[in-house]
């Protein structure tokens, strides 16, 4: 296990670096692109262009003006926007990073929970009148604009039947946990359930499957034959078994919802979070910031993707020896 | 190839037409594409409208009456303009007109067409590089898997979004300029090729592992010690054998790239104003959902209709195809 | 003679085709006595391994249906609700399957799965439990078993696994063993050492056991009994000398000449039995044999009794009389 957990831990590594490697040669080397102007926004004067030169020091070599980006994103952390005269991307982006967290964890958590008891409840009950409503949850799922459905939440808890059914909603934005807890929850119940109930789809109909097949296994014949009830086979075996490719896909999930469809969902619901941040750097083309959003958020997600793998190593023990 | 005397393709056939959901969502889907490339017949022969220029002054014809397109606001302190609400007469602006005074039905239609170009387009492309990386990698192994697979891993690793937002920011504004390529800023070319490119691994990774797997089985060791050239077997012998997968895929990739885009344009960097898409038709709803929700509403359940059916369609080729077949997850 | 331990009448399995009711088992009888190894061979799909699993409750296939009786010590099984089926299951009648690699849930120790077994029948600790599994895992001759006991699946080899398993099955000292094709995954010098190992293991556990198994090696080497099936039925039954050594049926004879024999004459080619056992699907009215038999004649139409004094056979060639 501690093999493994020191080699998962290298290949995050290695995938961080990667992907911040990856960003800079497309923000500062595609070709036909002028940097210096990006980075200064659109109808930069001459002045502001020259300081961004030689901040990011366009005239060294490309290895030099890498390590300057890093420097400038990771150690000083002192990345300023062009846009907004002055303002600083780091700070911008750890204040915005607990109302992103609450969203996407709190939607993690509702998804995962009705995920699996309806997949479970739909391989237990196989062919029943759950079955087909989950198949189709599972395929609106995939199908649907997580950022349209919020939109369509919104028309009818602010405007629609605010006045009846959904009076006690808030209105839209973001409330501090440590301020006033309950707040909090009343503002991000919608934002949850939106991004929840296409996930939870999604996740029930694959573990549906998954578990369906675990229950053909070999193995689930042996435990029957052990004289263990139906229940404990189908909870302890078979859906044990099946929560392993589920758990990897959270992982992946978990980190795409934090630089995607989280972000769509934070601008409809106006909560200011990291997606928000980019949304408004990208409306003004505010480089530096998306630059730093797109890279602190890819970052969380590697960090999210090593950590569920450790959890999944101790789901599985097959991987720790690979 | 597909051809009839094909055993398994012409079984998968049957069973995908005996596949009731699977042929009513390619009905749909035919309808939906058959409407959308008829837009402009739409729009100059029964709206009478031009849908991509921005009539702020104009009027249209409601119940024999002239009404603005723009109608002052009645409510509150009548600061500001509303549009023309759905009149559901088709000559007179059906759905009624966006804050630019123009034609949402029409521009649905146009919308459509570069919607579901780019999600079928992309999804070609996509799955085109993906099944040459992913069986070179897969045949041959050694450094050139090596590589090949990392990069998969790290882009796998990278959400999706993010990479698009990242390729699209520089790309989008500015054009795509390499040697004698040159792709205009607005060119539907530059949001085909970056959703194709993201989800290259989405394809490739699954198909790897797939033509791993072909290549211990006898048929392929018996080719290669036949002394067939790399080439030729890729050709002849792998690439028939992976073909079940990636047509299983195309209905998928279709779906997922439609809504990427709409994403995208949602977000301003993919489909570029004037053009149209049902991602920027959301986005011009924005600041009228709650006076004019059909502008939003509209555009948001054709993208949910299509990608409905593109993902039953899908469902249905892969019972019928490869029941193994996986994009990332559930999809 | 002492009562039988178990004793199947008429036993019959059949599932739901796209053409009415296929029969897999059909009229299935045998008895095993206190003590003894009873061995049922026969080619795949000649309903051996469904007719076990059928009388245990382990197919779960809606359309499946099973009639008849089974009376193990006393108590009928067919029919017997499930929750009264889980306590013979197990801790009466155990099994063991052919695969020793799928046969264990991949994400639990060796000892968590003999711990599950016992706790499943006995109320006694976690910690007692985990003794036991140590005992057995020596008994089974796992060396190291108190470092062992903790080792998942996918660690041990296949002969090892299947050891486990044997352990697992034991672990309650059921009175019968089931075991399903316990070798055929297995390598040549493994297989002997599980079968050495079940036949101890028979003494010290008292359990009975039915092997079910195509190799009439195996059968040879373990079997006091024998039950040759075909097409769902019994074709032979008989004490394992009986079998081999004066075989009844043609298709009997079949399978012991397509062993090939160390010190008997050398052949060119080792003799087979023509053609491939039939889909139950697709059974003639008369002997089920009789497509591939060389001794076919008319009386073949009609399906023969499995008749005889100790040693049984359903052949029209051994029948006391044959219809005109």
């Amino acid at each position: 296990m501690l093999g493994y957990t020191i080699r998962r831990i290298g290949a995050a590594l290695f995938v961080l670096w990667a992907i911040s490697v990856l960003v800079f040669l497309i923000f500062f080397a595609t070709p036909g692109v002028d940097p210096a102007a990006r980075i200064a926004g659109r109808n930069a004067d001459p002045a502001t262009l020259e300081q961004v030169r030689r901040s990011f020091g366009f005239d060294a070599p490309i290895t030099t003006q890498y390590l300057k980006m890093m420097n400038h994103l990771f150690l000083e952390r002192d990345l300023t926007s062009f846009v907004n005269r002055g303002s600083r991307v780091v700070p911008q982006i750890t204040d915005a990073l607990p109302a992103t967290l609450s969203l996407v964890i709190g939607a993690a958590v509702i998804w995962m929970a009705v995920g699996i008891a309806m997949g479970t409840a739909a391989a237990a009950w196989r062919g029943k009148a759950a079955d087909p409503v989950i198949t189709l949850l599972g395929i609106l799922g995939v199908s649907m604009p997580v950022y349209w459905l919020g939109e369509v939440i919104n028309l009818f808890t602010q405007s629609r039947m605010h006045e009846t059914v959904f009076r006690w909603v808030p209105p839209l934005g973001y409330v501090a946990p440590t301020e006033n807890p309950w707040q909090w929850f009343l503002h991000l119940i919608f934002p949850w359930l939106s991004l929840a109930v296409l996930y939870a789809g999604i996740y029930a109909r694959l573990l549906r499957g998954e578990l369906i097949g675990a229950l053909r296994e070999d193995y689930v014949r042996t435990a029957r034959a052990k004289g263990i009830s139906e229940r404990r086979i189908l909870v302890r075996h078979a859906l044990r078994c099946s929560l392993i490719p589920v758990v990897s896909l959270f992982g992946l999930d978990f980190g795409a919802l934090v630089g995607g469809a989280g972000l769509l969902t934070e601008v409809v619901f106006g909560i200011p979070g990291i997606g928000h941040l980019t949304y408004n750097a990208l409306q003004n083309l505010d480089l530096p910031v998306i630059m730093g959003t797109v890279m602190y958020a890819a970052f969380f997600v590697v960090l999210a993707n090593a950590a569920v793998d450790l959890f999944y190593a101790r789901l599985d023990p097959r991987v720790r020896h690979v | 190839m597909i051809s009839s005397k094909n055993g398994p393709w012409r079984t998968a056939g049957r069973q995908l037409i005996r596949n009731r959901p699977a042929m009513i969502s390619a009905a749909a889907f035919l309808i939906i594409l058959l409407a959308c490339l008829a837009a402009p017949l739409y729009a100059h022969h029964v709206a009478h409208v031009d849908p991509l220029a921005s009539n702020i002054a104009g009027t249209t014809v409601v119940d024999g009456r002239t009404a603005d397109l723009l109608q002052q606001s009645t409510d509150g302190l009548g600061l500001g303009v509303t549009p023309l609400g759905p009149t559901w007469d088709p000559g007179h602006y059906l759905l009624g007109a966006d804050n630019q005074g123009r034609d949402v039905a029409a521009r649905l239609l146009y919308g459509g067409r570069n919607s579901l170009y780019i999600g079928l387009a992309s999804a070609f492309v996509c799955c085109l590089l993906a099944a040459v990386l992913g069986i070179v990698a897969g045949y041959f192994g050694g450094w050139i898997d090596a590589v090949l697979a990392r990069l998969f891993d790290v882009v796998w690793a990278f959400p999706v979004y993010l990479l698009a937002i990242c390729l699209s920011v520089v790309l989008v504004s500015g054009g795509l300029h390499i040697g004698p390529l040159h792709l205009n800023a607005g060119s539907l070319l530059l949001p085909i090729l970056i959703i194709a490119v993201i989800y290259v691994p989405y394809v490739a990774r699954p198909l790897r592992g797939q033509v791993m797997a072909l290549r211990e089985r006898d048929f392929i060791q018996a080719s290669i010690g036949s002394g067939a050239g790399d080439w030729r077997i890729m050709r002849r012998e792998v690439l028939p054998n992976v073909l079940p997968t990636l047509i299983v895929f195309l209905p998928m990739m279709t779906a997922l790239n439609m809504l990427t885009e709409s994403a995208l344009s949602f977000l301003s960097v993919g489909v570029q104003s004037p053009d149209a898409s049902w991602g920027t038709i959301i986005n011009d709803g924005l600041g009228l959902l709650y006076t004019r929700p059909v502008v939003t509403v509209a555009p948001g359940l054709l993208i949910a209709l299509t990608a409905v059916a593109l993902n039953v369609l899908g469902d249905g080729v892969r019972d019928a195809l490869d029941p193994n077949a996986r994009l990332r997850g559930g999809a | 003679m002492s009562e039988p331990l178990f004793e199947v009448t008429d036993l019959q399995v059949s599932f739901r085709g796209r053409s009415g009711p296929v029969n897999a088992v059909n009229g299935l009888s045998y008895t095993v006595m206190p003590g003894q190894v009873l061995g049922v061979v026969g080619e795949s799909g000649s309903g051996k391994s469904v007719s076990s699993m059928g009388l245990l409750g382990l197919i779960r296939d809606r359309g499946a249906t099973v009639t008849g009786s089974a009376r193990f010590q006393g108590r009928e099984l067919i029919g017997m609700p499930d929750r009264e089926l889980r306590s013979v299951r197990g801790r009466e009648i155990a099994m063991v399957f052919q695969d020793p690699m799928t046969s264990l849930t991949p994400v639990y120790t060796v000892g968590w799965h003999i711990a599950e077994q016992i706790r499943a029948h006995e109320s006694i600790s976690k910690k007692a439990a985990r003794h036991r599994a140590i005992e057995l895992l020596a008994e089974v001759g796992i060396p190291d078993p108190a470092r062992r006991v903790d080792a998942y699946p996918h660690e041990f080899s296949g002969g090892m696994r299947q050891r486990a398993v044997i352990a697992m099955a034991l672990a309650c000292d059921p009175a019968l063993l089931i075991a399903d094709e316990p070798t055929t995954a297995l390598d040549v010098t493994t297989q002997a050492q599980i079968l050495d190992l079940m036949l101890r293991l028979r003494e010290t556990h008292g359990s009975s056991i039915m092997v079910i198994t195509h190799d009439m090696g195996v059968v040879s080497e373990i079997a006091d009994r024998v039950l040759v099936m075909y097409g769902g039925r019994a074709v032979e039954a008989g004490t394992c000398r009986e079998v081999f050594h004066t075989p009844h049926h043609p298709y009997t004879r079949g399978l012991l000449a397509s062993v090939p024999r160390i010190g008997g004459e050398k052949l060119h080619r080792l003799p087979t039995i023509p053609g491939a056992p039939i889909a139950s699907s697709e059974r003639p009215t008369g002997c089920a044999f009789a497509p591939r038999c060389a001794e076919r004649h008319d009386a073949c139409t009609m399906q023969p009794l499995l008749t005889g004094d100790g040693h049984l056979s359903a052949c029209w060639l051994t029948a006391p009389e044959v219809p005109a």
